[in-house]
């Protein structure tokens, strides 16, 4: 399987505030393509720092990450947001969606940003919103959704661009358990039946449960690094 | 929905986000261009009218002398109207020519002496380049095939004369001749300005052509404009012309240089006072654009994040300010239009002290708004360089925004 993401000694030190902080100390780390992986770890251990700089939100301190084989830590703030809209699908805790768009307007956006044709777009969208269970939500705005149901337009809008994978990070935080494992249980079967390429951070145990490959960090580091046949 | 027009869309359904706040910030706007518009329009429609008034009334628009005669206003400069003048009063733009002969003399009758200015002119042209006949409040207009005067109604009560009485003019003439005749009165005329009144005998031109032995000579040849703008475009061109021949041509604004000076500090005001309320109206308007760029930074670092540029995020907000001045100025002018119209046809009248100072200028005293279209385009423009300054805020805190941050929340 090729390698969609690859670190090397990442290092991450945010050094604004008085004491500098070392989120990351050397993370390497591998994604293949058709991965489900979770990152877990305790609190303030650097998930949220890595999977930014994985998403090319963030910049390194030092060591090499790249993308589907771009250096992505030296493109220009231009080039970044040009080669997230194209490369990378993002999931975020919530308040993901444009809160005066409808679902399908906002799946929509992402490949109107991305100059696709309207016959490929209204394609795509209902597709996919059917795909992630929202056939019949579609004109409704995310203020009229429950926060599940804003998480799966998320998943279908993140999905849309076509990305190399996608990147959320506590997708599910938000979220009861039960619309939670829901959730989960959609992107596992997107990953099964289209090879979806997923990654994300939780700290839910029913989420980690259904999760592939499950890397647990602990203070910038990498601490164990678990596959899973299920 | 192409990329553009989806932003146009994105923008005019974000301004109804917050409608509260939204109604707020376009009443504002709209407001002062209300306010603006209808203060622009009295201000700029009763200079109007009292330059029409006074200019129209009693100077021209455009006047012909003889070179050096606005510096030395003497009877010996007067001039024989000669084919080459008559010529420039056929051009276009000029309905006709009003020559004049205007010189100084004592009016009396019996006991009584007073210091008058004398004009001689056509009745017919007079009467259709200043309204002449308008003016008459007693007995009939004079006619030019008969030695017969009309005074102001100021110097009548003065020499204690009425309809039906002879004057008799006593001056110098032409090149030191001697200039004196009698002249029955038929009519009275009345001018606002007291000072006119108290002052002006009409003759007819040829009648004071022989009092003042200048046969076939003017001292003025005023040309006819269809309209005031007219008459401004035309001025450059006439002035270069004959002073090539030997005559000078006055603008109204160069025959009533203190009204010009009073009308350029009273528009100065005028525009002082838009501005206070147009920088009180940017405070609220920079407000709301805080606001929304404050409580929208989440959100715009998702756009970011998934891959929209910052150009067009920023357009987008810009879009939402300029839809709320648009719609601002759209019910500001739909709001002041019906009250500049009202203006205009009632026109505020005053009265007392206020009337006295109008008529000192010799026009009526009354104020009515001017329809003109550059009032409203001012505001217009107005309005959107104030919005299009402000609107720079978001569209560099876009520019600026990380990403990372503006998410941790
Ligand atoms: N901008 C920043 N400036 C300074 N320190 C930061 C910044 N962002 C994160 N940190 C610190 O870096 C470390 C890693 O933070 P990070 O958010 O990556 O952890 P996390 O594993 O995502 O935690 P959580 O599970 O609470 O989300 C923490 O000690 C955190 O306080
Ligand atoms: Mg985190």
């Amino acid at each position: 399987m090729s390698v969609v993401i690859e670190t090397k000694a990442l290092e991450k030190i945010y050094s604004e505030s008085k004491f500098p902080v070392h989120a990351l100390r050397g993370v390497d780390l591998q994604v293949h393509k058709g991965e489900f992986t979770a990152i877990v770890g305790p609190s303030g251990s650097g998930k949220t720092t890595l999977l930014n700089i994985i998403g090319g939100l963030d910049r390194p301190t030092k060591g090499r990450i790249s993308v589907g084989g771009v250096d992505i830590a030296h493109l220009s703030d231009n080039e970044l947001i040009e080669f997230r809209q194209k490369n990378i699908g993002f999931v975020f805790q919530s308040y993901n969606l444009i809160p005066v768009l409808t679902a399908k307007e906002n799946v929509e956006f992402i490949m109107l940003l991305q100059n696709r044709s309207k016959e490929e777009r209204i394609r795509r969208t209902e597709s996919l919103l059917n795909r992630v269970g929202l056939g019949d939500r579609m004109d409704n705005r995310p203020g009229e959704m429950s926060g599940g149901q804003q998480q799966r337009v998320a998943v279908a809008r993140a999905l849309a661009s076509s990305p190399q994978f996608i990147l959320a990070d506590e997708p599910t935080a938000n979220l009861d358990s039960k619309t939670a494992g829901s959730l989960l249980d959609m992107m596992l079967e997107m990953n099964r039946e289209e090879g979806t390429t997923f990654v994300f951070s939780t700290h839910d145990s029913r989420v980690i449960r259904r999760a592939r490959r499950v890397i647990t960090l602990v203070d910038g580091l990498i601490d164990s690094d678990e596959i899973r046949e299920q | 929905m192409g990329a553009i027009s989806s932003l146009l869309v994105l923008s005019w359904r974000n301004i109804w986000r917050n409608k509260r706040r939204t109604a707020i910030t376009i009443a504002s706007i709209a407001f002062a261009v209300f306010f603006a518009t209808i203060l622009g329009s009295i201000q700029k429609g009763a200079w109007d009218n009292t330059v029409d008034n006074v200019v129209k009334f009693f100077h021209g628009y455009l006047q012909v002398h003889k070179e050096g005669y606005s510096e030395d206003r003497t009877i010996n400069k007067a001039f024989p109207l000669t084919e080459e003048l008559l010529q420039a009063g056929s051009m276009d733009g000029i309905d006709g020519t009003a020559p004049r002969l205007e010189s100084f003399a004592l009016a009396s009758y019996k006991q009584y002496t007073k210091g008058a200015l004398v004009i001689g002119t056509d009745p017919t042209n007079e009467d259709k380049m200043t309204d002449l006949k308008n003016r008459l409040v007693e007995g009939q207009y004079f006619d030019k095939s008969r030695d017969e005067a009309m005074i102001g109604e100021g110097l009548a009560k003065y020499l204690n004369m009425g309809v039906g009485d002879t004057l008799v003019l006593i001056g110098q003439g032409y090149h030191g001749a001697n200039a004196a005749g009698k002249y029955p009165i038929v009519g009275l005329l009345k001018f606002g300005s007291p000072e006119l009144n108290k002052r002006m005998v009409y003759l007819p031109l040829s009648t004071a052509q022989y009092l003042y032995s200048a046969d076939g000579l003017v001292t003025s040849l005023a040309l006819i404009p269809s309209s005031r703008e007219v008459a401004e475009r035309l001025e450059p061109g006439l002035k270069s012309k004959l002073s090539e021949i030997g005559y000078e041509v006055e603008g109204w604004q160069d025959m009533i240089p203190e009204l010009v000076q009073v009308r350029e500090l009273d528009t100065i005001g005028a525009i002082v006072i838009t501005m206070i309320l147009y920088a009180i109206i940017a405070f609220g308007i920079f407000g709301t654009i805080l606001m929304m760029t404050a409580e929208r930074r989440y959100e715009f670092g998702v756009l970011v994040s998934i891959g929209m540029r910052r150009w067009k995020l920023a357009l987008m907000v810009w879009m939402e300010i300029i839809f709320l001045a648009l719609i601002g100025v759209l019910i500001g002018f739909l709001l002041s239009y019906p009250v500049v119209l009202y203006l205009h046809h009632y026109p505020i009248t005053f009265t007392g002290e206020a009337a006295a100072a109008f008529e000192k200028f010799g026009t009526e005293p009354i104020m009515p708004a001017s329809l003109s279209l550059s009032v409203f385009v001012r505001q217009v423009l107005v309005v959107f360089l104030v919005t299009a300054v402000l609107a720079c805020y978001p569209i560099i805190n876009i520019n600026r925004l990380k990403v990372v941050e503006a998410m941790r929340s």
